[in-house]
């Protein structure tokens, strides 16, 4: 049952196994119209199996996955793609869902690249072609986006500004996103829910919840816990030139 | 100026190019000349079949076809051989078991040829009517499931996160290829119908830049290969199959010359 009517996504104790291998297992988590869950962890946690599990790529699996609705955006972490294709970035905005050049061309321009429009996929470069994959995702209006890494390759100022439209169009579609992101600093400025995984979920909740985490601290050591907390560093003092501490 | 069996002929090749134009660029962006190729093999079986119980040619054909390639997908998911291994297996075995069982059927004189090669000669008026039914019927569905067997081509896990289904677009793909191979069998020749799918497909990659344009150029050089090739083999008494194949390559050939063209220009 739908609990409540923003729910987009539901995984109640899902997994998959490959290979008589479990890629990750019993992860709950759940994607609302407007939020932003980050799936944070090491490589081989899981985090784009459960990506798939929740997209519906993934068919045999353990557990089960709600899902409430078909307007889906995806931003997969690998593509190949096949150059015995002849393919355009507009025809590619084109792939699953038919949209008019305007749609399209808005798409493009939110991603900086509306100018790659009429060019060769295979000419583009990684982070070119990262934000062509961007753009199509979003062009559709999903109401559940799925980003896999989608700043991969993207040059430094780039990847804020990507950011920023992440969150953005978060608030403007009212979309729910799964996010799979590398970048802590990133996972801390738009993320509303952290989910970390390592095989399982080992620790989820607000970021500044998980990096108190000891867990978290143990995958991710101190430092990484610091750079979560510092975004969040409620400054209840201030600091005199000799380093004694003033409460305000 | 010319008998009604060139002219017969001429609108049945016509009518097969129009549906291998589409379907030849799926079996190149899909990698599927081998798959191709195998039923087309197993044709052979379908065509003995058909004689053996009086059967309509093009629609024993069709089941062969598509019997033969849900083996394939069954051997697939229950062994271990490789793919290319398991298309050679059933494409030589079927050719054999082909030619065993026409061996049986002394009573009956086959053109083996014509089979193999393609017989304009053979071509009547029913032929063209299988052909421009079933091609009529083969594109619609081509159009119909084209957004997710593309979609599924250029990615599969894009397609079926954003919900297209291509598992499904692909099982009905396979079967539009047993049922392009069932009508163009007599015209071409169940040899060289891969050649036919694929050649105009190769010659239109070479100059489009998008997968519409090659669909188009695909159907063009298609058509033109059935000219230019049955006006050759009347004028030199050569078979269809052989000489419509020729013309395709020598219109392939020509797609490389523009290629180079271009470079230079470029530079």
């Amino acid at each position: 049952m739908r609990s409540n009517n923003n729910l987009l996504v539901k995984l109640n104790n899902a997994g998959y196994q490959h290979n008589d291998k479990w890629l990750v297992k019993g992860v709950s988590l759940s994607v609302e119209k407007g939020k932003i869950v980050t799936l944070i962890g090491p490589n081989g946690s899981g985090k784009s199996t459960t990506a798939k599990i929740a997209l519906g790529i993934y068919k045999k699996i353990d557990g089960e996955v709600e899902k409430y609705t078909n307007k889906i955006g995806y931003v997969p972490q690998k593509i190949s793609i096949d150059w015995t294709l002849p393919l355009r970035v507009h025809d590619f905005m084109l792939l699953t869902e038919d949209l008019d050049d305007e749609s399209i061309n808005e798409a493009l321009s939110l991603t900086g690249v509306v100018h790659l429009k009429d060019k060769n996929l295979g000419n583009l470069s990684g982070g070119e072609f990262q934000r062509v994959l961007l753009a199509r995702a979003i062009s559709k209006k999903p109401e559940f986006l799925v980003l896999d890494e989608p700043v991969q390759g993207v040059d430094f100022t780039g990847e804020i500004a990507l950011y920023e439209l992440i969150k953005k169009i978060s608030d403007e579609l009212n979309c729910g996103i799964l996010l799979i992101s590398h970048d802590l600093h990133t996972v801390m400025t738009a993320t509303d829910h952290v989910v970390c995984l390592n095989g399982h979920v080992c620790c989820s909740g607000t970021p500044i919840d998980v990096a108190k985490n000891n867990e978290y601290k143990a995958l991710f050591g101190e430092q990484a816990s610091q750079i979560l907390t510092r975004y969040e560093h409620k400054h209840d003092h201030v600091h005199n030139n000799d380093g004694e501490i003033k409460k305000n | 100026m010319f008998d009604d069996f060139f002219i017969r002929a001429l609108v049945a090749g016509l009518g097969v190019a129009f549906v291998t134009g589409p379907l030849g660029c799926f079996v190149i962006w899909r990698r599927l000349s081998y798959f191709g190729d195998t039923l087309a093999h197993s044709a052979l079986l379908g065509v003995t079949l058909a004689y053996s119980f009086e059967l309509n040619i093009a629609f024993s054909v069709f089941i062969i076809s598509s019997l033969i390639a849900l083996i394939l997908i069954q051997l697939q998911k229950r062994t271990n051989l490789p793919g290319d291994a398991l298309l050679g297996l059933l494409a030589h075995s079927s050719l054999a078991v082909g030619l065993v069982v026409i061996g049986f059927l002394t009573f009956i004189r086959f053109d083996i040829m014509g089979l193999l090669f393609g017989d304009i000669l053979a071509v009547n008026i029913n032929d063209i009517l299988t052909i421009y039914i079933g091609g009529a019927l083969i594109l619609l569905v081509l159009k119909l499931i084209w957004k997710p067997l593309f979609a599924s081509t250029v990615n599969y896990e894009l397609a079926e996160a954003e919900g297209l289904n291509p598992d499904r677009a692909k099982a009905i793909f396979t079967i539009l290829m047993a049922g392009i191979i069932a009508i163009s069998i007599k015209m071409v020749g169940l040899l060289l119908i891969t050649g036919m799918l694929i050649i105009p497909a190769a010659m239109a990659r070479n100059i489009s830049d998008s997968p519409q344009k090659m669909v188009v150029y695909s159907i063009i050089g298609g058509l033109l290969s059935v000219i230019l090739g049955l006006f050759s083999s009347l004028e030199f008494n050569t078979s269809s199959g052989p000489s419509i194949i020729a013309a395709a390559l020598f219109l392939f050939i020509l797609s490389l010359l523009n290629i180079k063209q271009s470079i230079k220009l470029k530079n």
